[in-house]
């Protein structure tokens, strides 16, 4: 009798146990919003890094960390640059810290990292920067927690390419950094320059980190009508300086970054003219711009990088997503599906998602210009916009059918049919 | 590939090596007199353009930078000389490990000091200009490069073969052990050398920071290329220093103008090579 | 010989704890353990040439390199390696690093003391190089993912069981060198290292010995690169990076150099601050930095010596002159 009663009384705070276990685990999940943020804090991209985190923090700030009455727990990791620890910080983030969503990568081999980390653990993982092509194009199959909120390297060069023709150019030489990223930026402006009736004449291939375009320039052809460039971090630097100092004076079409804002305030008045093309510009004249960048620069001292604007807007997307649902984690399938049905009014525009999970943008083809803008004082190096593609997806006007049919562009795709 | 092309390939391989033979000959001095390969050699290269980058952003000045940027360096490479390196006596192994570690923590500080991005010395205007001669655009910057590099050369050169320092340093160099024996004191001269090459670094920072620009990693981009200048000339030889940057600088221009394909062994190759052959490099004395 | 066989005891002791303990800890804890131990394999390669040969190799990231890239392009590419397959990678992992050894080895062999530290760097540059232009074998800058960790039976794709097999080649490899250099052979590779002329006097053949040891260890790198390709996922150009090779060399010192464990302390205690210090503070650089200009001022012997340098102290410390003389004697 006594074992029986014994038995009884501690089956209900045993049960009772239970159910507050089981009821505690979910609700603590609900109650926030973790976000890793995977990110180069120092090593060599410790600025891009850095651009990142303020993109994605300037938003928290903004919202108090609270996305539709959820709390947002942001955990920041260095990479370091280099993917394999890229990998062993996303575990961490996943297995320990219990994020529900992973921000971040910069290096192709770093989106090609950590897609997979987000296939096996079931979380959803958002590239704000890494480019990388195939990650949403032949490759996406296999990863399908993972969405890009930034660009593919090809994207903004397909506009490019056919502005290029409506400039009236027949004949570039183009030089890109010898890397995937310049592969692809090269191959987009390619076929289209080439489709509508340009021709590629030369390719030259500086591998990334020179300094010293010396052996190069004096071999670019000379009946070429301008250069394509596509330089990378410390070389958009020294490219049109060296370029301009041999005496060139054809116009430079710049690939995206070559241009850019993380660059742009330290180059010299020698780029004042040079063409670009990118999804951003920080002269872009739309209030919701001109609002993030004089935030942005009282904040942390410099214009907005397409690396801060990427993340900012990342942020906002998660954040519209959970207004959307209430304020509650859903799980990351119903997540993905509702972030796909999103349109959102970013700085760059307007911006949604295509059905491989890659954004639907504006492209810009920006000018450089030395003014005074948004009411700053001195005149300064702006990317202004000179033309707007307005809705361009990764596959510009090729259809997605017809444009997965041809391989990935690489240093032999498109070939170079008129190198002479 | 006419006669110009040659012309203005040949032109920019040789400022080039001017450049390199400003931080080749300091690390080919540190190992000359102290056995030791300085791997934190490329930090001070760096150092140096980030030093002048803070002078002339505080007094507007690019000649004042030069001498300040230059010399702070080479107090640097003094301390780093007598405090760590000096206790540890003679051991190569050690202290090259030790030039490691600095090499690395100077990378950190200078990330946190002077941040990410991506900076160019800017030089006085007149040097920004291009001259032309015979059709040829000749960037005034690289003919400055030259100049530097000549007179550099030729100061170190005078002081080495024609006063008594340098007669000491010479002893040293040749044979550490005889020069104490005919009481030298060589640790004073281990000292100045090092500090020496610190401050040469630190200048072919400033210089090549308006040429090659001043970010992170530039440090450890430029270790291996002052390596091969030194291997290729012979380490601890100072002619040999000049000829391997010389060497360097227009093999690699001409390797990545006719041969783009092999760029990236344009510089690794021929040093492996070289070094198999004659392991203490071409000109190397051991 | 009591020292000897207590210390094998305790490393013996040591490495037991570290297999039991370790499944039941966290397992981001289990990964970086996991890792530690792959790598130490590479780093322990080189305390072979270093500690017991004399010859510091700025390339040792190379061999690393031919079995992850080997594991990686097998993996990605044919299928092979998946399943039982595995262990025929390992062997070729081996072998290709052994291979690659053979070769460099001609080359580099001619150099003594500094200069060979720069021709392995120049040849270990190389190899990067064309890791990264070689882009239809090596994926270039993109990398090659791995699809999946190998499935005979257990699966590698559990971090535990991951762990149990990479300490199991961690033991192994640990054991073969244990046993390598307490061989006459390795004996020999120490006289090398001290003094090569009376080797040679004494009628040794030091340029094989020396070959030999280089190729032993280009063999344990490979074995090293197959299991690191698996830990992360992902094979790279960072992996052959010139850093990766200053970072081996570090460690080997760090943890003490002719001790062959050093390499696994080395190692771990390299990556306990890159990879998870990092994970709490952000200024782990300097603490990395600190730690490697400290040991390297005031401990010559690395980390391992600390006991060594204790009982030194203590010995001084507790007897008057007499007594200290006498504790130092038998040495």
């Amino acid at each position: 009798m006594t074992g029986n009663l014994v038995r009884r009384l501690w089956l209900p705070p045993l049960a009772a146990g239970l159910l507050l276990g089981v009821q505690v685990a979910p609700a603590a999940a609900q109650q926030e919003l973790h976000i890793g943020i995977i990110a180069p804090v120092t090593g060599i991209f410790a600025q891009v890094g850095a651009d990142m985190l303020n993109g994605f923090k300037m938003y928290l700030e903004q919202t108090n960390s609270n996305f539709a009455g959820i709390k947002v727990v942001p955990i920041i990791e260095d990479s370091q640059g280099k993917p394999d620890l890229a990998v062993t910080k996303a575990k961490k983030l996943i297995l320990e810290d219990h994020v529900q969503i992973i921000v971040g990568g910069v290096l192709a081999t770093e989106g090609y990292a950590l897609a997979p980390v987000s296939t096996a653990e079931k979380t959803v993982y958002i590239s704000s920067v890494t480019a990388a092509d195939d990650l949403t194009q032949r490759q996406l199959g296999n990863y399908p927690y993972f969405v890009r909120t930034s660009w593919t390297s090809s994207q903004p060069n397909h506009p490019l390419g056919q502005w290029a023709c409506d400039q009236g150019y027949k004949k570039v030489a183009a030089i890109a950094a010898d890397y995937a990223f310049g592969y692809e930026s090269l191959g987009g402006f390619q076929k289209a320059f080439e489709d509508c009736g340009g021709k590629i004449i030369q390719k030259i291939w500086p591998p990334i980190g020179t300094k010293d375009f010396g052996p190069y320039i004096p071999t670019i052809k000379s009946d070429a009508d301008a250069v394509y460039s596509l330089m990378v971090g410390p070389m958009t630097l020294q490219f049109p300086k060296q370029l301009r100092q041999s005496g060139y004076t054809k116009p430079i079409i710049g690939g995206s970054v070559s241009y850019d804002e993380a660059s742009l305030p330290f180059m010299g008045d020698e780029v004042i003219g040079d063409v670009s093309a990118e999804q951003y510009s920080a002269a872009l004249q739309t209030p919701a711009n001109q609002t993030f960048v004089k935030n942005y620069r009282a904040k942390y001292g410099k214009v907005p990088s397409y690396f801060s604007e990427s993340n900012y807007t990342t942020a906002l997307m998660i954040d519209d997503v959970m207004k959307e649902i209430g304020g509650k984690w859903p799980g990351s399938e119903a997540f993905i599906a509702k972030l796909l049905a999103l349109k959102v009014d970013a700085p760059r525009g307007p911006v949604s998602l295509d059905d491989m999970r890659n954004p639907i943008q504006n492209i810009y083809i920006k000018k450089v210009e030395k003014t005074k803008l948004f009411g700053y004082d001195k005149p300064e190096l702006w990317d202004v916009v000179v033309k707007t593609y307005p809705n361009v997806s990764q596959f510009w006007t090729y259809g997605k059918d017809a444009f997965l049919k041809q391989p990935v562009y690489s240093r032999d795709f498109p070939p170079c049919k008129y190198c002479e | 590939m006419d006669a110009r092309f040659w012309l203005i390939q040949a032109f920019n391989g040789i400022s080039y090596g001017a450049l390199l033979f400003l931080v080749g000959s300091g690390l080919s001095l540190i190992f000359g007199v102290m056995r030791i390969v300085n791997l934190s050699h490329g930090s001070y290269f760096l150092l140096g353009g980030y030093v002048a980058l803070s002078v002339i952003w505080s007094t507007g000045s690019w000649l004042l930078a030069i001498p300040v940027a230059a010399v702070s360096v080479s107090v640097v490479g003094l301390l780093m000389e007598r405090v760590f390196l000096r206790p540890l006596g003679f051991d190569p192994l050690r202290q090259v490990l030790l030039t490691v570690g600095f090499a690395f923590l100077f990378q950190q500080a200078a990330l946190d000091i002077w941040s990410g991005n991506p900076f160019d010395i800017n030089p006085p205007e007149v040097l920004t200009q291009s001259i032309v001669v015979g059709g040829l655009h000749l960037p005034l910057y690289r003919i400055f490069m030259i100049g530097v590099a000549l007179a550099i050369g030729l100061g170190l050169w005078l002081v080495i073969e024609r006063t008594r320092l340098g007669a000491t340093i010479r002893a040293t160099v040749d044979d550490a052990q005889m020069a104490r024996g005919v009481g030298i004191d060589t640790s004073f001269i281990s000292m100045l050398i090092f500090a020496l090459g610190a401050f040469l670094a630190a200048l072919g920072g400033v210089i090549g920071g308006a040429f090659l620009g001043v970010y992170p990693g530039l440090d450890f981009e430029m270790l291996p290329i002052a390596f091969a200048v030194v291997i290729i000339g012979g380490m601890g030889s100072l002619g040999g220093a000049a000829i391997g940057a010389l060497l360097v600088g227009l093999a690699d221009n001409f390797g990545k103008a006719l041969f783009p394909e092999i760029s990236y062994f344009t510089l690794y190759a021929p040093m492996a090579l070289i070094l198999a052959v004659k392991p203490t490099g071409l000109f190397g004395r051991e | 010989m009591t020292r000897p066989r207590s210390s094998v005891l305790l490393v013996v002791a040591v490495l037991a704890a570290v297999a039991l303990i370790v499944p039941h800890t966290t397992s981001f804890a289990i990964l970086i353990v996991t890792r530690v131990l792959a790598f130490s394999i590479l780093v322990m390669s080189l305390d072979l040439l270093l500690g017991f040969t004399g010859l510091a190799s700025l390339g040792q990231a190379a061999y690393l390199g031919v079995g992850a890239y080997l594991t990686a392009i097998l993996a990605a590419r044919y299928q092979i390696g998946l399943g039982y397959d595995f262990w025929l990678v390992i062997a070729l992992g081996v072998i290709g690093g052994a291979a690659l050894a053979a070769v460099f080895g001609l080359l580099a062999l001619r150099a003594t003391g500094v200069y060979f530290l720069m021709i392995t760097l120049a040849l270990g540059q190389c190899v990067w190089g064309l890791a990264y232009r070689w882009n239809s074998l090596t994926g270039g800058d993109n990398g090659i993912n791995l699809p999946h960790r190998p499935k005979f039976g257990i699966d590698l794709a559990d971090p535990v069981v991951f762990f149990y097999v990479v300490f199991g080649f961690f033991a192994l490899s640990l054991l073969i060198m244990y046993t390598l250099v307490r061989s006459p052979f390795g004996r020999s590779l120490t006289g090398i290292r001290e003094r090569e002329l009376r080797m040679k006097i004494l009628g040794y053949n030091t340029w094989l010995h020396k070959y030999l040891a280089f190729v032993i260890a280009g063999a344990f790198g490979g074995l090293s690169g197959v299991l690191w390709a698996h830990t992360a996922g992902i094979v790279s150009p960072d992996n052959v990076v010139l850093t990766t090779s200053v970072d081996a060399l570090l460690m080997a010192v760090l943890g003490g150099s002719g001790t062959l464990v050093g390499g696994v302390i080395g190692a771990g205690v390299v990556l306990f601050i890159r990879e998870y210090l990092s994970t709490l503070v952000h200024w782990w650089q300097y603490v990395l930095g600190g730690v490697y200009v400290l040991v390297i001022l005031y401990l010559p012997g690395g980390l391992m010596s600390i006991p060594e340098r204790v009982r030194q102290w203590r010995a001084a410390q507790s007897g008057a002159s007499g007594a200290s003389n006498f504790a130092t004697m038998g040495r």
